[in-house]
């Protein structure tokens, strides 16, 4: 067995405070297994009394290695991994990978595709608040959202269900367009999560917007400014609550959200309280969008016709030569990308989710980089926190909505 | 390319001599490693606020220059964005930090520390942040090998469970 190193103080000095090295104040470790870190992430705190002087966060204990591993493998099989980043917004996640391949081989997607991309990555941008809504009411200690949350959760993913078969890792938005069409029960089922869903969101804020202990909680706790959180690369509804509006759906369209009309909710405090409003808002403005996309459907392919890149349908395999071998091109050696490198962008529940993508000319990506919201979020925090009790912490945390998976990717 | 962009990026160009090239809307300026540091202070001065992404590129066997250091940058006054490219040798790969001027650039650097081994002079916190302290190796490398877990059948089971690197029992 080799020997562990460990970690002294000394290794840290230079993050914590003279006083700590002195013994004056206590140095506590928080996490990995803590309940409301929302995963594994680890906080070394300096602490003086109940006050932290120093938050040190250390990451990567759900580091997977997913960059090596898609490098290693063809854009097809590659695309199930980006599933698994951020496990909340997994088709936003397939959304970004999908944009980033049809960017560099220059790929157009049928209408009726984008509609479906743009109904399911609202509906995920909805279930992920969703999450998040449960659990940092939870950590302030409102048990009862997150049972209600968890509930409309499950309407969500039925969703999900029904068109891919998957709950969570769907893999159901792929470049050209989706593995299939939508069943028939699928516009039922949207129609009546935007019947009954409104009135939820009522209810939520019915039992937490004037509450006076999360007020107390929430009010004037973990601020930013705007000028602090462009800095620190934070983006999504944590830069949105400090009063800068930047919505990529809104400033650089993708996907045909250009055709949508739909409200960017910004708040100025920057505060723990502004991040609940601002995601609340953001919720209501999601099915806003859903509806008007699933009015005007239209009808026709979900696949691109360039069997260069996209397999052709199954039907076509057994009537044509020239699609049985496309297909047994892309499923054994897959497509040649040109070589390039490109970078896009979506906006995903917590912020910006970018692919930068590099191509050799070969069929594998020679380069992919997730840029993933949580990791730059995360980042703000030792500067959030410096000076508030350890309990605000948690508050903190909890308006931070991070995803350990994206973090450590 | 976008019209806004045209000026800025001629003005960068005059100052760091860089060379400029579009793929797909996207543009891309290849900046000498000496001079990032002033590109990046007048890259922000000209309004670009935010630092989207920091990430390299490992052109392994080729040795100059092995990496391109990348820097995406977003401006949200002005809605553009905008990439630029830095070589760096594959013996003692190294630049200068940035995170004085983008303060998301410090765990983006330690980041690339870890992964490429490409160090950051002058940064305040220069550790591993996603592989284990002691960990050897830069895994984003292309010469860093894959690696793989080897499957245990009842005849090859007693050989490779020796060979396993953490407890046994």
């Amino acid at each position: 067995m080799p020997d562990i190193q460990e970690i002294t103080v000394d290794d840290l000095k230079h993050l914590v405070s003279e006083r700590a090295i002195q013994g004056e104040t206590v140095l506590l470790n928080m996490g990995p297994q803590h309940p409301s870190t929302h995963g594994v992430l680890r906080l070394l705190l300096e602490l003086d009394g109940e006050i932290v002087v120093n938050c040190i966060p250390d990451i990567g204990f759900l580091h997977t290695g997913v960059e090596k591993n898609m490098e290693a493998k063809t854009y097809q099989k590659a695309e199930v991994m980006a599933d698994r980043l951020d496990y909340l917004n997994t088709v936003g996640n397939t959304l970004a990978f999908s944009l980033a391949v049809e960017k560099l081989v220059d790929l157009d997607v049928p209408p009726r595709a984008q509609t479906i991309r743009v109904i399911l990555a609202e509906l995920t941008r909805f279930q992920s608040h969703l999450v998040w809504l449960g659990t940092s009411a939870l950590d302030l200690a409102a048990m009862s959202m997150f049972l209600y949350c968890f509930r409309e959760r499950e309407y969500i993913l039925d969703v999900m269900e029904m068109c891919s078969g998957q709950r969570m890792m769907t893999t159901y938005i792929r470049p050209g367009g989706l593995w299939r069409d939508v069943p028939v029960e699928f516009e039922a089922a949207v129609r009546n999560i935007l019947k009954t869903f409104p009135k939820r969101v009522d209810e939520y804020e019915a039992l937490l917007t004037r509450n006076p202990l999360m007020l107390d909680r929430t009010y004037g706790i973990g601020k930013l400014t705007g000028e602090e959180c462009l800095n620190f690369g934070v983006t999504g509804p944590m830069l949105r609550a400090s009063g800068v509006k930047w919505d990529l759906r809104k400033d650089r369209p993708y996907s045909g959200y250009e055709q949508y009309d739909f409200k960017v909710p910004t708040r100025t405090e920057g505060d723990v309280y502004a991040r609940y409003l601002v995601r609340l808002e953001e919720m209501r403005q999601s099915l806003k969008i859903v509806q008007q996309a699933l009015d005007k459907l239209p009808m026709g392919p979900v696949r691109s016709n360039n069997h260069k890149y996209v397999p052709p349908p199954r039907s076509e395999i057994g009537v044509s030569m020239e699609a049985l071998i496309h297909h047994f091109k892309l499923w054994t050696e897959g497509f040649e990308a040109p070589q390039g490198a490109i970078y896009s962008a979506v906006e995903s529940p917590r912020g910006e989710l970018g692919v930068y993508l590099e191509s050799d000319g070969g069929p594998r990506p020679y380069r992919i980089h997730w840029r993933t919201p949580s990791f730059d979020n995360l980042q703000s925090l030792p500067l959030m926190s410096k000076g508030v009790l350890v309990a605000d912490l948690v508050a903190i945390i909890g308006s931070v909505d991070i995803v350990l998976g994206d973090v450590d990717r | 390319m976008e019209k806004n962009l045209q000026p800025i990026l001629g003005m960068l160009k005059k100052e760091f001599g860089g060379t400029a090239s579009e793929y797909r809307g996207d543009v891309s300026l290849v900046i000498p490693s000496g001079k990032i540091v002033a590109a990046c202070q007048q890259v922000q001065a000209q309004g670009f606020e935010l630092l989207s992404a920091l990430t390299a590129v490992d052109y392994w066997p080729e040795e100059s220059p092995r990496f391109h250091v990348i820097y995406q940058f977003t401006s949200v006054a002005m809605n553009l964005v905008l990439t630029l490219r830095v070589p760096v040798p594959g013996i003692n790969p190294s630049l200068p930090t940035i995170s004085h001027l983008y303060r998301n650039a410090n765990w983006r650097e330690r980041e690339l520390w870890d992964m490429f081994g490409i160090i950051f002079k002058g940064h305040p916190d220069l550790r591993r942040i996603l592989m284990p302290a002691d960990w050897e190796g830069h895994p984003l490398r292309k010469d860093y090998p894959l690696g793989y877990e080897e499957p245990q059948f009842t005849f090859n089971f007693e050989e490779i469970n020796l060979r396993k690197p953490y407890a046994k029992e």
